[in-house]
């Protein structure tokens, strides 16, 4: 029973960060139908910025006494820098090849993210304030603030990590939900999710929404890679490459284009693959949690939550 | 850096007429960016120093010694690439590298095929040298191989831990951590012991805490975990979080700083088997370590040490073969004998290993400490 628990809190803790992966490509798929395949690699950013921003303000130092101040500043840092760097990719990668074929933009998001990942494994320049670019060599993303055991149960260890880690992604999900339904710029971005040409004909300025659509899933990704690092200290230039397939997976699962969709996709395929790999063969813990989702997919093609649309002729 | 290479070259000039010749040309590969990077540059700054000290003492007969590096970025395909633009197109006298096994295997056949001699120092998995039943004639190692690295750990679990149920935890993508792993459960089954469950991950992987429950179900005494560092780790972390008090045991894949930075104290009480131990008191072992230090700062891991080695068996047998390339001096490493190195007396047996005791390290405070040493 405690394994079975204690599967059950790993699981969910892994999930929940494929699930704030997965809303930035949700969010790009639902305005644009772009799979920003870059996504995975501004996480990477965003882990490498708080990692900059911590030893800025001397988190990493010896004898640093933990304070919510610092760790919001850590997290506002990155999620800003995140934000950035999505906004610019979109507005110097994307928006020039928007009337191109869709494929153009694909190949160019591949390309983004091949310039992010080994971009950033090349030897420092000289004159920065920083160690940029960081180099290949894994990093130890310092703490900011001890793990401490909250709950503990039949020996399954609730930790103070995997509280606020869920509890973060939560308030962030319900934060989003909030934005995309219940605000006039939710409005206008569904608006152009339906119909990029009408919602401009009705005074939309869509190429705003759009760039703000890809800034706020960036800083989504942002706050993932931070939880990520507080509890996984290990952070390199090609991080990003598997939580950003997984993720994007788990996307299309919970339906592509859904924002409750994303979130429950990313938990079921953090909790399938905990389950394969602690009671099945942990060799295939990929292959066989992929293998169930395509057989979900093959009997409901449109995600968990997506919605059936059929193409006009 | 420059300063002092001109300085050297223009001494080496004035003293002998035939520094005026072309230098030989050292190929060197390692992954020197992606995640394995320590392995890398770690190989790489093994032998520019062994290069530089051998330059000092007026090269091979007044002939300098010149490293061409190539970068494979941790990556089978790239170090074959690398090795045939070594033998084609730079013409190297012999190729050093790689560390990981996977990508050595990859280059073994292309040196083979070109003849031209290639040394891996700390590639441990035995298809390296031998494919099948037929030795690799132009592929040699200056280190020990799995299946003796395998036992050695198995016979330290068994007789000095007295341990005896032991759990299993390796890399299922990577040649070294299966053949470890493989090594490992027959020598301690043969000594008695029982292997309680045999789990895997995959190299990159951020959580491992699945497999790591399961096995902590089935209360092993320790875990045998033959994977690279960056994996390590985070293994350690996530173990200690778990609750899990028994002790990791490990392979010379562990071998790195980053190790201890980023596992921190989650790995006190643990072990792993090595190449060489910083805390031997020999000369030659603390001379080396010295000048390292002041080189690179930081403390050479045991893969800077065997490239240093191998790149001063390379030197070695130059000076005793007729030439210093080709069938002469693929003969000439063949021969070596009692070559005393940092990594110990190294002897190549007719399979081409080396023939030379393991270190047992025991970590505590985030430093590997000497605990035995097992000799073949």
């Amino acid at each position: 029973m405690s394994e079975f628990l204690q599967h059950i809190v790993n699981g969910v803790s892994v999930g929940t960060n494929y699930a704030l992966i997965a809303l930035g490509y949700t969010m790009v798929y639902g305005v644009l139908k772009l799979i920003n395949f870059a996504h995975g690699d501004v996480y990477m950013v965003g882990a490498f910025a708080g990692y900059f921003i911590a030893h800025a303000i001397g988190v990493a130092a010896e004898g640093y006494e933990p304070s919510l101040f610092n760790t919001a500043l850590v997290f506002v840092g990155s999620m800003g820098v995140c934000a950035l760097l999505g906004y610019l990719i979109e507005r110097l990668a994307y928006r020039p090849l928007r009337d191109r074929p869709r494929l153009t933009s694909l190949i160019t998001a591949i390309g983004i993210s091949f310039l992010l990942e080994y971009g950033f494994q090349l030897p420092a320049w000289a004159g920065l304030p920083i160690e940029f670019p960081p180099g290949p060599s894994p990093r130890f993303f310092p703490e900011l603030f001890p793990r401490t055991v909250w709950l503990e149960v039949w020996d399954v260890a609730f930790s103070n990590y995997d509280v606020i880690a869920l509890g973060t992604a939560l308030a962030l999900m319900l934060a989003l939900q909030f934005i995309v339904y219940r605000t006039k710029f939710g409005v206008a971005m569904r608006a152009v999710s339906f119909d990029p040409n009408s919602a401009a004909l009705m005074g939309i300025p869509v190429d705003r929404v759009i760039s703000i659509t890809f800034a706020l899933g960036s800083a989504l990704a942002g706050a993932a890679a931070l939880l990520m690092a507080i509890s996984h200290p290990r952070i390199d230039p090609l991080m990003g490459m598997m939580p950003g397939l997984k993720a994007f997976v788990a996307a299309v699962f919970g339906g592509i284009g859904s924002v409750p969709g994303a979130m429950v996709g990313g938990i079921l395929l953090g909790l399938s693959e905990e389950m394969v790999a602690g009671y099945a063969l942990s060799s295939f813990r990929d292959a066989i949690a992929f293998a169930i989702l395509i057989g979900v997919l093959l009997v409901r093609p449109e995600g968990l939550f997506g919605r059936r649309t059929s193409e006009k002729v | 850096m420059k300063k002092t290479l001109s300085a050297l070259l223009a001494a080496a000039l004035l003293s002998s007429p035939a520094a005026a010749q072309d230098p030989i040309l050292i190929g060197v590969i390692g992954s020197l960016t992606g995640a394995e990077a320590t392995y890398g540059l770690s190989t790489r700054h093994g032998v520019e120093l062994a290069i530089e000290e051998l330059n000092s003492k007026g090269g091979l007969k007044g002939r300098m010694f010149a490293a061409k590096v190539y970068d494979d970025q941790g990556k089978p395909e790239e170090a074959a690439t690398a090795t045939t633009r070594l033998v084609s197109q730079d013409k190297v006298a012999i190729v050093l590298g790689e560390v990981a096994s996977s990508r050595s295997l990859a280059m073994a056949p292309i040196a083979e095929a070109n003849k031209v001699p290639m040394i891996t120092p700390s590639s441990t998995n035995p298809r390296v040298t031998k494919d099948g039943g037929k030795v690799r004639q132009w592929v040699f190692r200056v280190c020990f191989i799995d299946p003796f690295q395998g036992t050695v750990m198995a016979k330290w679990a068994r007789e000095s831990l007295k341990l005896e149920r032991v759990a299993i935890l390796r890399d299922v993508g990577n040649d070294y951590s299966m053949g470890l792993s493989d090594f490992f459960t027959a020598k301690f089954k043969e000594l008695g012991g029982t292997i309680l469950a045999d789990e895997s991950y995959k190299a990159g992987d951020q959580d491992f805490k699945a497999q790591l429950t399961s096995l902590k179900g089935k209360k092993p005494q320790a875990i045998y975990t033959p994977g690279y560092y960056t994996d390590v780790a985070l293994i350690a972390r996530q173990a200690r979080e778990l609750n899990m008090n028994m002790p990791l045991l490990g392979g010379d894949g562990w071998d790195s700083s980053k190790l201890y930075e980023i596992g921190g104290s989650a790995l006190d009480g643990y072990y792993f088997s090595n190449h060489y131990s910083t805390d031997d008191p020999s000369p030659a072992i603390q001379n080396f370590i010295k000048t390292y230090k002041a080189k690179y700062k930081e403390t050479p891991d045991a893969l800077a040490a065997l490239a240093y080695d191998a790149m001063l068996i390379t030197a070695d047998a130059m000076g005793r073969a007729t030439a210093p390339t080709g069938e002469p001096l693929r003969k000439a490493i063949a021969a070596t004998k009692g070559f005393k190195g940092v990594t110990g007396v190294i002897t190549l047996d007719a399979d081409h290993n080396a023939v030379k005791p393991a270190v047992i390290l025991k970590i505590t405070g985030k430093k590997p400490g000497y605990a035995g040493t097992i000799k073949p």
